[in-house]
């Protein structure tokens, strides 16, 4: 008899393809030599040197420095730090919170969703720099306060694209089986609704990465976030802007982090979307049975009024 | 095992199923049959409690369980595990990220039915399947495959009654016949009480033993499969039957 099924995450991962390999080997490169910026970095941090300022790559300094003599490559390198941790925890807190409450309002509809949606609604009529504002009112300029300003603005758009892909999870025969099978309604949404609906979350969360870098880079020019001496390659990118036609490398180093961090995210988002959807994928196609019929394709049972 | 009197479900002010009389016993099959919107699968979702935002009376007493008063935990206990339902669409009814395997352990794991891997393979080799099946995910099965898998879940979880809403209609026609032989014999071999709603007059000649023919939510003719379908009374059965190819 053959080997009877067991569930193998790791066998799952093993299907990502080469691109989001990269993706992966190339965002824990950009979070190792953030990690290891004390090890890496030819200089200290935020080590103004007038005598040197403005001077382009070569030798002493690879990446050149700024204004402030301030060697750009040691600069990036620890701006990643606070970079990555913006980056990471606002997409964590806003895809959880949002997919959570997203779910849970596109499957149960009725008041439920009503409810959810209009609390989304709230947050999304709010200019998201206003809603940063206020909170910074509130709070003190800050890493941290970039962080809860922008989740506070970001998990809306989830919680919308969560709810309407559950909802239609929620009518697709599957669903409708696991009711029939007796499966309560907390784990029709764990087992069967979350893992259906979480595909575009991915997606897109791969892809906000860079802006939400980007849009922490916005706050902490008008002051709400991370601020001098704090190295933050958003900040970076935006103090140095003016100087891109005469000394290009200060804003240019920054800038492609920026640019290979999110660009490393899409690829990691893709090949995440495929491993967790069985239905993507060559290889995973070839060896579906060569007894399928056409009738795979008939007609799905009405999913009138299981609910 | 299946006891329906006077079963009416209405959405508003229309009716779409009103069943006066229907029992299916162990080991029994019975067909409904009638076209499109004739409120047959309506009826097999009011016998398994499962049509919401309708208004349902009468009585409905599904393997002892009263199913239209029982609470909400009772109906979830009975579901899957005393009565199964065949889907139409076999594929379209398992979930696309979730092994077949899986997704049996875990039906198996809420019912509290202790199954190892041997009881497992042992339910798809009894509807003649590979138990290599188990490794698959439903895009890697065919539609005969699918449908043949949830009949070994439903008697994995040792189920009583099945019901089957047209569990044939997606399966071209020699997969049809495979699905059709393994209910026959799982119905004679573990007395599975079988009730069966599907417009195809060939097929329930030759497996129900009685045939209720519903028409606009009302069952206009019922009896013996062999009375009704040789000697129709109503003239909507000799239509049906007339339209067979």
């Amino acid at each position: 008899m053959t080997a009877l099924p067991v569930w193998r995450p790791v066998e799952r991962l093993g299907r990502v393809d080469r691109l989001a390999v990269l993706g992966g080997v190339l965002i824990t490169l950009v979070a190792l030599s953030a990690v290891l910026a004390p090890w890496l970095a030819p200089y200290a941090e935020n080590a103004p040197d007038p005598l040197h300022s403005l001077e382009p790559p070569g030798g002493a300094h690879w990446f050149g420095t700024d204004l402030a003599g301030r060697d750009v490559l040691t600069q990036v390198l620890y701006g990643g730090r606070t970079s990555l941790t913006i980056a990471v925890a606002v997409l964590a807190v806003s895809a959880v919170a949002g997919v959570t409450l997203g779910v849970v309002a596109g499957y149960a509809g009725g008041l439920v969703r009503d409810v959810i949606m209009r609390i989304t609604d709230v947050f999304l009529a709010f200019p998201a720099l206003l809603l940063s504002l206020a909170l910074a009112v509130v709070l003190q300029p800050s890493v941290t306060t970039v962080i809860v300003a922008i989740a506070a603005t970001w998990w809306p758009w989830y919680a919308r694209l969560a709810a309407s892909v559950a909802a239609s999870v929620a009518t697709r025969p599957y669903v409708d089986a696991a009711r029939c099978l007796g499966v309560p309604a907390p784990l029709v949404v764990l087992r069967h609704v979350l893992p259906n609906s979480l595909t575009p979350v991915l997606v897109q969360v791969s892809l906000d990465a860079g802006g939400v870098i980007l849009t922490a880079a916005a706050l902490s020019y008008l002051g709400l976030g991370a601020q001098e001496p704090v190295a933050e390659w958003g900040l970076m990118v935006q103090q140095s802007q003016t100087y891109f036609t005469t000394n290009w490398w200060i804003v240019t180093w920054p800038g492609l982090a920026i640019l290979v961090t999110a660009f490393a995210f899409n690829l990691l988002g893709e090949g995440l979307r495929a491993a967790l959807d069985p239905r993507s994928g060559g290889a995973r196609q070839e060896r579906a049975t060569k007894e399928s019929t056409s009738a795979e394709a008939a007609a799905t049972i009405s999913t009138r009024v299981i609910r | 095992m299946i006891e329906v009197r006077d079963l009416r479900v209405r959405y508003g002010p229309r009716t779409v199923a009103h069943v006066p009389e229907l029992d299916v016993g162990a080991g029994e099959c019975v067909a409904v049959v009638g076209e499109s919107g004739s409120g047959k699968s309506t009826t097999l979702l009011a016998l398994l409690g499962l049509t919401e935002g309708a208004e349902v009376s009468g009585h409905v007493r599904v393997c002892g369980v009263d199913v239209l008063t029982a609470p909400a935990r009772r109906l979830r206990e009975i579901r899957g595990a005393r009565v199964a339902l065949v889907m139409q669409s076999p594929q379209a009814a398992l979930s696309p990220t979730t092994r077949l395997g899986v997704l049996m352990r875990r039906a198996l794991g809420l019912h509290g039915v202790e199954a190892g891997e041997r009881a497992m393979a042992e339910a798809v080799e009894a509807v003649l399947l590979d138990p290599a099946i188990l490794r698959r995910y439903p895009h890697e099965v065919s539609g005969g495959q699918a449908q043949r898998f949830a009949i070994a879940l439903a008697l994995a979880l040792g189920a009583e009654v099945v019901l089957a809403d047209e569990p044939t209609s997606a399966l071209d026609v020699t997969v049809q016949a495979e699905v059709v032989g393994v209910l026959r014999r799982l119905r004679e071999e573990r007395g599975l009480a079988l009730l069966m709603v599907s417009h195809d007059l060939a097929l329930v000649s030759t497996i129900a033993d009685r045939v209720l023919v519903m028409k606009d939510g009302a069952v206009v003719e019922s009896g013996p499969a062999a009375r009704v379908l040789a000697e129709p009374a109503h003239p909507y059965t000799r239509e049906l039957l007339e339209a067979l190819p």
